[in-house]
């Protein structure tokens, strides 16, 4: 290959070549696919996920650029950063919209690899991992929506590290290194800003290289009917071809992600005060939603445990079973399958209406 | 029968777990904050007679944390630690339901601190209120 100067692309790529197995990767690239059907629409979601995530880091450095983690200085810096900074009030509700979208989308995608079926063997490890990924990101949005430091994040981490420390044994030492002491305060506030933009980012950047790696190897989840009748398979090249859709839904979705912002922008509240009584109205995030609404309903008691204890501890049953999943449902058994894909329309449905009534009441 | 191999390899994980052990205390200890001296709190001046009309609450520091005092309509004080027992949120006074109330998920406590509706699983923790001339002084429960 020409290595003249009058092409330099071509001789950048010669550079690479020489040293790296440019080759291997272009036919590994080649021979990716991805199953076409009517199910494949769901496949571009877990991408979308990972684009607002990396929007995610971009705006979150930008805002550390200005944001001042402590009780003293967090409300104004925040502050200062809506109403003063070019642009500020628009990284800010960027920042947040693809927080609430972020986790909108991993939910879509948990739910659509759920009712695919394509957590089975050999993809439990993508499904556990996938699981991990979404407890962070819920991480992030509870250690996030503290930082602006304002009354309604005040109570509702209030709420939240309380729920934490219900938990037998590790609660009450968790929740004491959550809070950096007995209660919220301005102690607090450095421990949620050290884990948003240090452990939880490091942490997800792990499990997504794990997640992704796993799918590289193992490849695309492909529909069951394709093994009884094989001549009903269909693929697309990954790339360009699905490669190209992804990129243009991600374009769509940062439109979508700006009209948002700009007709939505973030709102910043009262500066949290801790000795003022909880104002009326405190919401947790909506993703947060239905577990705060469930635990509502709790009786004061369930028998001798005290009723948050008891609405956790059913939580804490289904979460497990979710993880489980891969190991119930094998394929191997009819019955089993109704049963798996009946609970998982169950779970939608209450969570959405859980959701529905926290958000309405 | 213990053989030479059995030992080193007890002898070496022994060894392999303390060291772990000796990596991770001071780090978890180091998570756990120390916890800060209380301040030796025996009476606060919570109000005065003349700053709470009857059928009125305050919050008031008492020490580190918030508390709360409610005259009650026949004049009389009654004094609370204001964090409710659900899920520590801050209460404050109703005057027009005469209780105390947690707007985080409407729980209602009686102007003795009873919980009488919504989740709150205990009563507050009460304080003692001692009158001296038009002050009004918070004590612990003695």
């Amino acid at each position: 290959m020409s290595t003249s100067p009058e092409n330099p692309d071509r001789a950048i790529l010669a550079w690479a070549k020489d040293r790296y197995p440019i080759a291997k990767f272009a036919e590994w690239a080649e021979h990716k696919t991805v199953p076409v059907g009517p199910n494949a629409f769901w496949y571009y979601f877990g991408g979308i996920t990972l684009f607002l995530f990396l929007i995610q880091v971009g705006t979150g450095i930008m805002l550390m650029f200005y944001y001042k983690g402590s009780a003293d200085t967090a409300f104004a810096s925040v502050r200062f950063i809506s109403a003063k900074v070019p642009f500020g009030w628009l990284i800010r509700s960027v920042h947040a919209w693809s927080a609430n979208l972020m986790i909108f989308f991993a939910f879509i995608h948990m739910f659509s690899v759920f009712f695919m079926r394509a957590y089975r063997k050999p993809r439990e490890l993508t499904w556990l991992s996938g699981i991990v990924m979404l407890a962070l990101l819920l991480g992030f949005g509870f250690s996030g929506y503290l930082l602006p430091w304002n009354e309604l994040a005040f109570f509702a981490t209030k709420v939240g590290t309380d729920i934490i420390g219900v938990i037998p044994l590790i609660g009450e030492p968790l929740m004491y290194v959550l809070r950096g002491g007995e209660e919220v305060t301005g102690s607090t506030l450095p421990r949620f800003f050290a884990l948003h933009v240090a452990l939880f980012p490091a942490l997800l950047t792990i499990f997504i290289v794990a997640h992704l790696f796993f799918i590289q190897l193992q490849g695309i989840h492909e529909p069951d009917e394709w093994q009884e009748q094989p001549e009903k398979r269909k693929t697309m090249p990954f790339f360009p071809h699905f490669f190209m859709r992804e990129l243009l839904l991600w374009l769509v979705v940062l439109n979508i992600l700006a009209v948002l912002a700009v007709f939505f922008p973030a709102e910043l509240g009262v500066e949290a005060d801790p000795f003022s009584p909880a104002p009326a109205g405190i919401k947790p995030e909506w993703y947060f939603l239905a577990t705060f609404e469930f635990l509502k309903y709790m009786p004061a008691h369930v028998g001798p445990i005290e009723g948050e204890q008891f609405g956790l501890l059913l939580i804490s049953i289904g979460f497990v079973a979710w993880c489980l999943v891969p190991w119930i449902d094998r394929g191997r058994n009819r019955t089993v399958t109704t049963i798996v894909m009946a609970a998982g329309v169950t779970i939608l449905v209450f969570l959405s209406i859980m959701t529905y009534l926290g958000h309405s009441v | 029968m213990l053989d030479r191999r059995r030992i080193l390899n007890w002898l070496l994980g022994g060894s392999a777990f303390a060291w772990a052990g000796s990596v991770l205390h001071p780090v978890i200890r180091f998570l756990m904050p120390p916890p800060e001296q209380e301040a030796a709190v025996s009476a606060v001046k919570a109000t005065t007679l003349t700053e709470m009309t009857p059928n009125s609450g305050k919050i008031f520091k008492f020490g580190r944390k918030p508390a709360l005092i409610v005259r009650r309509s026949d004049g009389t004080f009654t004094a609370f630690m204001a964090k409710c027992t659900h899920l520590d949120c801050i209460v404050q006074y109703r005057e027009d339901k005469e209780r105390i109330w947690c707007a985080c998920h409407d729980g209602f406590y009686d102007l003795n601190g009873t919980n009488v509706s919504g989740p709150p699983p205990r009563p507050l923790d009460a304080l003692e209120v001692h009158m001296q001339g038009d002050d009004v002084y918070v004590t612990r429960k003695s």
